[in-house]
Formats: structure tokens, sequence, C-alpha cells
């Protein structure tokens, strides 16, 4: 088997003399017998090194990687290019093997990476002060509720139905306990009709509107009218956007975001089965007390040199404790540093042609498929993340059909009691893909 | 003796002078990006996107060459401790190796380039995986069923309590309060609020440990249950658990078992035996998953027959023909994750299991424990050693009185925690954890773990010993002096806050 042990024989000997054991039993003499687990773990014997690699070789053959199957799925996990030199500087192990930086003299790698990683999220954000980083999306989506309701003394959130389903979902599991009360604003046509709730359902006003642009269907919806609906009810404003199409559009701060959340996996980090990926949240000044996670700032050392620390440490849970309005400690740092060098990589002129690269492949395989007999739009609100449409055969059959013709075709997705296909289309996609895709549909559809 | 392999103090850290941010290194019009050959039509923005939604100018981001962001960020990176640099005894934090052929595993194609909506046909390998890993989770902690979706140990601390709380409701009851002993970490506490529980701190006895006698003054049928980590933030083994557990089910209660620990205890006891019902673990700690600086790690939740139904889905499912599909629990309390939790930190200790198997799982919690005692038994006698009993994988020392008399005046009396911590970094190792748990004054919270020689955790305990001797001073207050930057300004820091290249 592997050992990651250094201890020879004899080095446990001469310990175990030295504190006057006879074995290494004895030094669970702590545990009461009756604790004590007989015969060992129920688990096979250790593997040598080869073995195990081999084992997981096996593993990873078992699935089909987006190679074998062309990506048109989205749904918050988008399939883009990483260059090499963000795996290569992720992968460093100085940044993979570190912990959460409480000694700032020996930690100003991880911390003015993280400074600059703030910087930049601040920027597409359009907000002035960014964490260093939140689990994912949908866990920033929860934080941002609970930072409204907390500000805001108010225990109601208003979500758009446009935000992505599991993120509601989470929102639901992960609030259940602290009463906030959660109220959906449906879709019209692809954009959240805020008119809908009226004066609003009985309970609580909202502390928070959340809304998503883009949204779940790939839409472009207005925040205009959301600010305004925020405003009517007294509440914070809640923005989920996504980090490439800001690369074209205005941002949420500029558009009156209290909060912007996103999922930060399209900066850099492949699709890795949904995990580990990268909660993004920015906030306007007046809540930087109230930021949840790690904020990095820069200061200086005794001597009056440049240094970065993790400051407003007050708000954090090991120092507030039961009164913490979060519980986060481990967080998502690599990935966040992975993030960092991408958007670096990219650079300014090269997010927005990343952007404009998604943007136009959306609207090539869009029409393209809209010249499919009985293919339909699902909404007519425009898109430019992805999109949805109405197909003539039931999504989920669509999507296992393709898979036999070598593509994920997308999610199946519902908005105003219709059903539809999600279909995401990102630079990494050719014409080419794109064609064969729609040939695959033409014949699925057949 | 043989030098030690973990110090770290031939480290040259190159230069002290300030490496200048990405924003400084930015240059208009330098880029690095290229992209892919598509044949796409190129229609312009104003053809694609709405003139109201367009942004006018693209995000300022910065202008950098890819040789210049390499040599930035591999500066950066010289200036960043490591476990691959030495060793990193923050205790709780378990900062142990993290085997190469897991990073290795979590890098394959095969798992690294899957959609998380991949349809489960199309995706067995890592079905399989989960599922496998799931169930060696339960086999160690002796739990029936388990979540892998919580992405680090709050995130499982949460989803444990709301499902202790989904629980009681299923039995048409609604406590209140969740116990928690003094030394518990702050994540604890956070979490039961969240959950809508009020937090209840129950003191630890003189032993450091909770007695039954105490906790018995806290019970009520509002009480919704306990959290415990074994062994505690003190790096003792509960010994009346066994009391506790039967007492708090006596008045209604869950047991939750904070896994922080369970490093210590791999192969020798199990959480279930001792009567927790919910448990959390942190594969970032127990099972070598890296910590990357502050994270990804991952946080599964196991629970007994009893609360199985109720675990956030879908969770991998084995069918009677041996293939893998996901199932919602029947009357699950939702997703706990955006999609499957942190998939690749679970493929790394998926393989760390593996290697290490039954028996090598046990030697860890063997030599993690035997390092901690011979660790202390250096340290006893010049760090005040405020529980003095055979400690489990760490060791909990008080800076106060180190290397004298702790009374007001005499040589040992200032000696605080912080100082000890940069002392240490002088001597090429890095500090332990500092000022918790809360119940000891100027505490020192040591972890060696397994992957430390004898040659490290000796030359680690002289390191500390002749800190301790030096006593408080100007050379304890002007500590680190090795480092590229000096002892950080932190309040200074907080007061006019910088928190972006913008602001400052
Ligand atoms: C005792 C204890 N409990 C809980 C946690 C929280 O775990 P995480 O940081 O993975 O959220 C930690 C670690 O930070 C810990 O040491």
């Amino acid at each position: 088997m592997a050992s990651y042990v250094p201890h020879t024989d004899q080095d446990l000997a001469r310990m175990l003399s030295d504190l006057g054991l006879a074995d290494l039993d004895q030094l669970f003499a702590s545990v009461p017998a009756a604790l004590r687990l007989a015969g060992g773990l129920d688990l096979p014997p250790g593997r040598p090194e080869p073995d195990v690699a081999a084992e997981m070789a096996r593993l990873a053959g078992r699935n089909r990687a987006a190679e074998e199957l062309v990506c048109f799925a989205g749904g918050g996990a988008y399939d883009h290019d990483v260059p090499a030199v963000t795996r290569a500087l992720a992968a460093r192990s100085e940044f993979v093997t570190a912990y959460t930086p409480y000694q700032p003299e020996v930690a100003q790698g991880v911390l003015q990476a993280l400074f600059e990683y703030q910087t930049l999220v601040s920027r597409l954000a359009g907000l002035p002060v960014a964490n260093a980083s939140l689990y994912d999306g949908a866990t920033a989506t929860v934080e941002a509720v609970n930072l409204a309701t907390a500000a805001t003394g108010r225990k109601a959130a208003w979500v758009s139905e446009g935000v992505n389903p599991r993120w509601r979902e989470v929102l639901a599991t992960l609030t259940a306990g602290n009463g906030t009360q959660l109220v959906e604003v449906p879709l019209r046509d692809g954009r959240t009709d805020w008119a809908a709730l009226g004066p609003g359902p009985d309970g609580p006003p909202p502390g928070a509107l959340v809304v998503a642009s883009p949204n779940y269907l790939g839409c472009i919806d207005p925040l205009g009218p959301a600010r305004a609906a925020a405003d009517a009810a007294g509440a914070l404003l809640i923005v989920a956007f996504d980090p490439v199409a800001a690369g074209l559009l205005r941002t949420p701060g500029e558009q009156g975001a209290d909060v912007a959340v996103a999922e930060g996996q399209p900066l850099g980090t492949p699709l890795s089965f949904g995990g580990p990926y990268l909660g993004m949240f920015a906030v306007a000044q007046a809540h930087v007390r109230r930021l949840p996670g790690r904020l990095v700032g820069r200061g200086h050392d005794i001597e009056g040199r440049t240094a970065y620390v993790s400051t407003l440490r007050a708000r954090e849970q090991d120092i507030r404790r039961e009164k913490a309005s979060s519980n986060i400690c481990t967080n998502q740092t690599l990935v966040a540093i992975a993030a960092m060098v991408q958007l670096a990589w990219l650079g300014t002129a090269g997010l927005r042609e990343l952007a404009l690269r998604c943007a136009r492949g959306t609207r090539y395989a869009r029409e393209s498929l809209l010249g499919l007999p009985s293919v339909r739009p699902l909404v007519s609100a425009p898109v430019v993340r992805e999109f949805a449409l109405e197909l003539p055969r039931a999504p989920e059959v669509v999507v296992e059909r393709m898979a036999e013709e070598g593509f994920l075709a997308g999610l199946p997705v519902s908005t105003e009691g219709r059903e539809g296909l999600l279909v995401a289309v990102t630079e990494k996609r050719s014409r080419a893909e794109v064609d064969a895709y729609v040939q695959a549909m033409e014949k699925v559809l057949a | 003796m043989s030098a030690p392999g973990g110090r770290a103090a031939s480290s040259p850290l190159l230069g002290r002078a300030a490496e200048p941010t990405i924003f400084d290194l930015s240059v208009p019009g330098r880029r690095a990006a290229s992209f892919r050959t598509t044949g796409m039509p190129e229609w312009p923005a104003e053809q694609l996107v709405p003139a109201s939604e367009l942004r006018p100018e693209p995000v300022p981001l910065a202008e950098v060459s890819e040789r210049d962001l390499v040599a930035h960020m591999t500066r950066l990176s010289h200036r960043q401790y490591s476990v691959d640099l030495g060793a990193y005894p923050l205790g709780s934090c378990t900062m142990k190796y993290n085997p190469k052929v897991c990073d290795e595993a979590a890098a394959l194609p095969g798992l690294l380039a899957v959609h998380p909506a991949t349809p489960p046909a199309y995706a067995q390998g890592w079905l399989e995986l989960m599922w496998s890993l799931a169930h060696a989770l339960c086999r160690v902690t002796a739990m029936d069923a388990a979540s892998l979706q919580p992405p680090a140990g709050a995130a499982g601390e949460l989803t444990g309590l709301l499902l202790m709380r989904a629980y009681h409701r299923g039995n048409g009851r609604s406590p209140h309060k969740v116990l928690i002993p003094d030394s518990a970490h702050g994540t604890n506490p956070a979490s039961v609020t969240l959950a809508g529980y009020q937090a209840v701190s129950v003191p630890s006895g003189p032993q450091g440990v909770v007695e039954l006698g105490t906790l018995r003054r806290y019970l009520d049928d509002d009480v919704a249950g306990m959290m415990l980590t074994n062994p505690n933030t003190l790096g003792l083994f509960e010994t009346e658990v066994a009391s506790l557990a039967e007492a708090v089910h006596g008045c209604g209660g869950l047991m939750y078992y904070d896994g922080a620990n369970l490093n210590a205890i791999l192969g020798v006891a199990r959480p279930g035996d001792m009567g927790f019902d919910i448990v959390h673990m942190n594969l970032h700690k127990t099972f070598a998953v890296p910590h990357g600086g502050g994270g990804p790690g991952a946080g599964p939740v196991a629970v007994t027959r009893a609360l199985a139904p109720l675990l956030p889905g879908p969770v991998p499912a084995r069918l009677e023909d041996g293939s893998f599909t996901w199932l919602v629990p029947e009357r699950s309390i939702g997703r706990a994750h955006g999609w499957h939790g942190n998939a690749l930190a679970l493929a790394r200790a998926w393989a760390y299991i593996l290697a290490n198997g039954a028996d090598g799982l046990k030697r860890v919690s063997e030599v993690a424990v035997l390092n901690a005692n011979w660790l202390l038994s250096r340290l006893r006698g010049v760090y005040t050693v405020p529980f003095d009993r055979p400690p489990m994988h760490e060791v909990v020392v008080s800076a106060r009185g180190a290397g004298g008399d702790a009374r007001p005046g005499r040589h040992g009396a200032g000696l605080r925690a912080v100082d000890v911590a940069k002392r240490l970094l002088e001597e090429g190792f890095h500090s332990p954890t500092v000022y918790f748990p809360l119940i000891v004054p100027e505490a020192l919270m040591i972890e060696p773990t397994e992957t430390e020689s004898p040659e490290t955790v000796a030359a680690l305990a002289d390191a500390l010993v002749a800190i301790a001797r030096q006593g408080p001073g100007p050379a304890a207050g002007a500590a680190p002096r090795t480092t590229p930057i000096g002892r950080v300004d932190e309040a200074g820091a907080a007061r006019s806050l910088v928190a972006t290249w913008d602001q400052g």
C-alpha cells in the first residue's frame, strides 16, 4: 500500500518508549473500551500508488467527457476553454497546499492574489467591494438573502423564477431554519413580471428582491424594473449576473444592485462534474460590514511596507460565533485564484471578445435550430448566453437521443407551464459542431 | 539525529521589495488571450445585444503578457507558506501532506471535463465514485447513509442541523435549543443560529471534557440536540460521550458530531458507536484534500437510518443490475448544493482512501496521536498545559507563563501566543493555531499530523522550547524579521479599509 507516514519501525519503538508506552494501542487509553472498534474498519486493504492511479483511471473511463459528448449544456456550468497558463498557475502547490492566510507575514502570495481577485470582481459587478469567495453561485445567493434580511430586519425575500432553479432550491433548503419567507415572482416571456405580485402577498414585507440577468433562460432581464420594484417595496436588490456575459452587458452596480452574486466557474474552472466552483459576491459600500466570508485589505507592516491581510475580521464566525450572520470558514480560495489568473489572461479586450464569441455562437445555433420544422423559441426576450427552445418532443427524450448521437444537448427547462430545452454555446463550439448538432437534432425530432 | 524534513528555514523568499499588483503591471493594448478558430459569423456586438443593455466600454481588467502574468504569480507563490514547503502545525486544521497521486487523479479528463447535468448513463464513473465514497464514509463513522453535497465543514454543519430540525418536525416537535461546549469551533454556534436554533454553551469540566452532571443541568425537552467534536478542540477524547448521548437522547434530542477531528480516531472508534446521529466530515482535513489557500474542501454529512430519508438529494444509488443512478430521498430537506458537491475534492478523498485502506487509515490516526503525545512530552514543563491529560492528535498549551513564572512581573508572564507564533516563523516553521479554543488564555493549538517525521516534530519542539526560554521582550515583539514583510498592523488595515486596488 501507499504510505504517507514517514515513521520507521525503529522510530515508532523509540517514541513509544520515550512515552513509557508498550504499543500504539495504549495511546488510545482515554477511549473507553466499550467504544473501541474491534476488528478494524470494514474497508479493503490499502493499495500501492500505481494501482490507485489505475482504479481512478478506470472510474474516469466510465464517464463520457465533454470531448466525446460535445457539450451544449449550460444551466450554471459552462464548457469554456481553459488556457494552459491558468491550469499551470492554479496547480502551483504553494497555492494548492496552503491554508487560510492566518499568518499574513508568510501568506502574502495568497493574500495579494485575493486582493487582485476582489478588485476584478468589484469591476465586473460594478460595486466597490467584493469578498474573497464563497462556495458557489447558489450559496452566494443564500448569503446575499441573509445579508439583506439582516440589514433590513425583514424576514422575507421575493425571488424571480429566472434565478437558477437549483439555486432557488438551495436557498429554500438553507433558509428553512431561520424563518425567511420566500416568494417566487413569475417570468412572463422570459422576463420577471414584478407587477404579478400586486401589492405583495400576505406576510412580512421583503428585505430583498432577487433577480438574475442573464437569467436561467439566457434572457437579459432588465434591471430597471427590478430596481423600481425594490424601491417600491423598500427592499435591497440582489442581482445574479454572469461573469462572461459581463464582458458585454452593463454592470449590476450601475443599474442599482445592492448586492451582486455570480457563479465564477466560467472563469478558468473546468466543468468538474459540478464542483468545486466559485461564489462571487460584491456589495455596495453601505453593506461592507455585513459582508459574509473573508475580505483581504491592503495596509502596512510595522515598518511601513505594503502588506495584505484578512480584515474586518470581527464579522466572522470565529469571533462573533452565534451572532455571526454567516458561518462560512473554508471557502474556495484556489478557485478564486484561478479566476484571477483567467481574468488577467483574458485582459480588458479578451473578456469582451470572449463574451462576444459566446453571443455569436448562441445566435448562430439558435437561428439554425429555429430553421428546423416545429422548433419554436420558448420565450422571445433577447438572449446572450444560452437560449431555450420549444421542441416537438419531450426535452428529456431529446437529451437521451442526442446523447446517442454524441451530444450533450442541453437541460430540460420549463416556464409559464411550457417545457423546453436550454442550450448553451460557448466560444469553444465551432460552426461545424453547431451544424452537426442541428443535423442530429433534425434526425432526433423527425 | 538526521535533519528535519519539515523545517523551511532555508527558503529564501527572495527579496523584501513589494510585488507590484497585476494592475501596476498593466500596459494598454498588451494581451495574452487567444481564441479557438470556430468559423462562426462575426456579428458585431450592436447586433447581438440591445443598445440599452450594451456596455459602451469593455470592463477594465489588466493588460499583461502571459510571461508577465506567470512571473507575477510565481513571485507571489514564493511569498506563500505551504505544506509542500514545510511543517504546518495549525491545530484543528489538519495540515497533513497531500499525496500527489490524488492531484493527478483529480486532473483526469474523464473526471474533470464532465458536465454535472450529464445523464447518469454517461457518468457511471462519477456515480460509482460518489456511491463508493459515501459507503466508505459510512463505514468509517458507523452511519447508514450520506450526502456528499455540502462543500465544506460549516456547510455540513448547517445541513446536519437542518436535518435535525426536519427530524423533530417529522415527530411533531419543535424544540429550540442546541447545546454546544464552550470549547467549540466558531462555526458551530454560527450554524446553530442559521438553522434557527438558539445556541446554549455548556462549560467544559476541570478535565477539559463535558461532564454528565453538568450536561444534565442544561437538558430539558426544549433541547433539539447537542453538537460535539470528539476528540474535542482541546485534543482530548470526550470520555463521557456515551452517557452524554444517552442523556440527550433521553430528552428527545439528537447528537451531532463535528468531524473536524475524525482524523484522530480512524479505525479506533466510530461516532455511530458513541451514540451520534448526524456526522459531518471535513475531507480537507481527515482525507488529505489540500486546503487551496483557504478552500475548496468538502463537508459530507452522514446519518443514522432514522434520518436517511431526510438527506439532501439527489444521492448516488446502485440499481440491481449494478449500474448507478441518482435518487432523491423520500422526505429530502432539498438540495444543499447547486450540483453534486465539490466533486473533485471527493475524487481526491476517494483516491486517498483507496491508497490507505483500512490498515493505512488506522495507522494515520495512530501516528497522528503518537506525534502529538511525543510533542507534548517535550513541551511539558516549559509551556503551561491547562488540561494535562494524554492528548489525541493535537495539543493545546498556553503561552502565558511559558518558560518561567506566570505571576505578574516575573519572567514568563508576558509571553503572548501571537509572539510565539511570529517567532516560530523565524525558526522556519508555520505557526500553530492561536487564541483558540477560547477557554484557554494565550492558547497555542498544535497539530503535528502523522506526515511529519520524528526529526521534524523534535525540531519543532526544540524551536518552541527555545522561544519560551527567551521569553517576552523586544525580540519577541519584533518578530518575524526573516519573512517577506514584518509583523502586519492589522488594526490599521481595518481602520482605513482598502479592499480593492481602485480604493488604494
Ligand atoms: C473543530 C472545527 N469545526 C468546524 C470547522 C469548520 O470547517 P470548514 O472550515 O470546513 O467549514 C473547523 C475548521 O475550520 C474546525 O476546526
